[in-house]
């Protein structure tokens, strides 16, 4: 079933405050052999509430999780994630394209700190492979 | 300048901490069934793995730097076997900008073919 166009432009509600801890921290370096021993978080982990507002979207368009194949993915920061950060994000649903039976869904996920400051932005791009899609890849 | 390349090896129980420490359960990042039924090779490895595989080469390279933006494409699956691993190539070309800034020009590659599409990453010095 194609995404509905009428989702662009719309915002999600924003994803329960995500307490950032050593053991997080630690736990997402080490998954990827490395090692985290404080200072800033890696850089690609805000994806942890990005991912989470994405699951809330997905689930609220009815769109099942192993037909999205991630397109592109970006991280603009304004401050780096350190421990004892309380992050939400908010995504918006910024585009929507279909190609080819796929639909293509940009999403903008902010993401903010214990007093509303703006930490990183996130940007992705999510391929919904249709349901007869499945033998082109 | 060309930077130190790194390779990192990927297994499948990489993957299966990856997907819980990140929270990103899709099942085509470990049941090959499931893979296969969507139309791709095999159990991939999550885009965001590859990248954050890269974000570890950049933070190696400039341990005194921090992140501005990082972005890519992910053009290409890395397909993991069920046995053994896969190998990815990160490779790196640094150049300064006017602004004080370091723009890092990334090749990924997976068996020779490139699997992210234009990664770079601007770095500035840390703050403290």
């Amino acid at each position: 079933m194609p995404v509905d166009p009428s989702i662009v432009g719309r915002s999600f509600p924003r994803t329960r405050p995500y307490p950032v801890t050593a053991e997080g921290l630690r736990a997402f370096a080490a998954a990827t052999g490395g090692e985290w021993s404080g200072g800033p978080a890696p850089a690609t982990y805000p994806i942890v509430m990005a991912f989470e507002a994405m699951n809330a979207f997905l689930e609220a368009e009815q769109v099942e999780l192993h037909r999205i194949v991630h397109g592109e993915q970006r991280f603009t920061y304004e401050r780096p994630v350190v421990e004892g950060d309380v992050l939400t994000a908010t995504l918006t649903v910024s585009g929507l394209r279909q190609i080819g039976g796929n639909d293509i869904i940009s999403t903008t996920s902010e993401v903010t700190d214990a007093d509303g400051a703006l930490v990183c932005t996130t940007g992705a791009t999510l391929v919904h492979r249709g349901a007869a899609a499945g033998s082109d890849a | 300048m060309s930077l130190p390349s790194r390779t990192f090896t990927v297994t499948r129980a990489d993957l299966v901490a990856y997907a819980a420490a990140s929270g990103d359960h899709n099942p085509i990042h470990q049941d090959e069934a499931v893979a296969t039924a969507v139309g791709l090779p095999g159990v991939i490895a999550h885009g965001m793995y590859t990248m954050a595989l890269a974000a570890r080469a950049v933070a190696d390279w400039f341990p005194e730097h921090e992140v501005v933006s990082l972005g890519c494409k992910f053009t290409a699956p890395v397909v993991v076997p069920a046995e053994g691993g896969v190998e990815v190539l990160v490779e790196g070309q640094e150049k300064p900008g006017d602004d004080g800034t370091t723009t890092v020009a990334l090749t990924v590659t997976c068996d020779g073919a490139k699997v992210l599409g234009v990664p770079r990453a601007v770095l500035r010095p840390a703050r403290d």
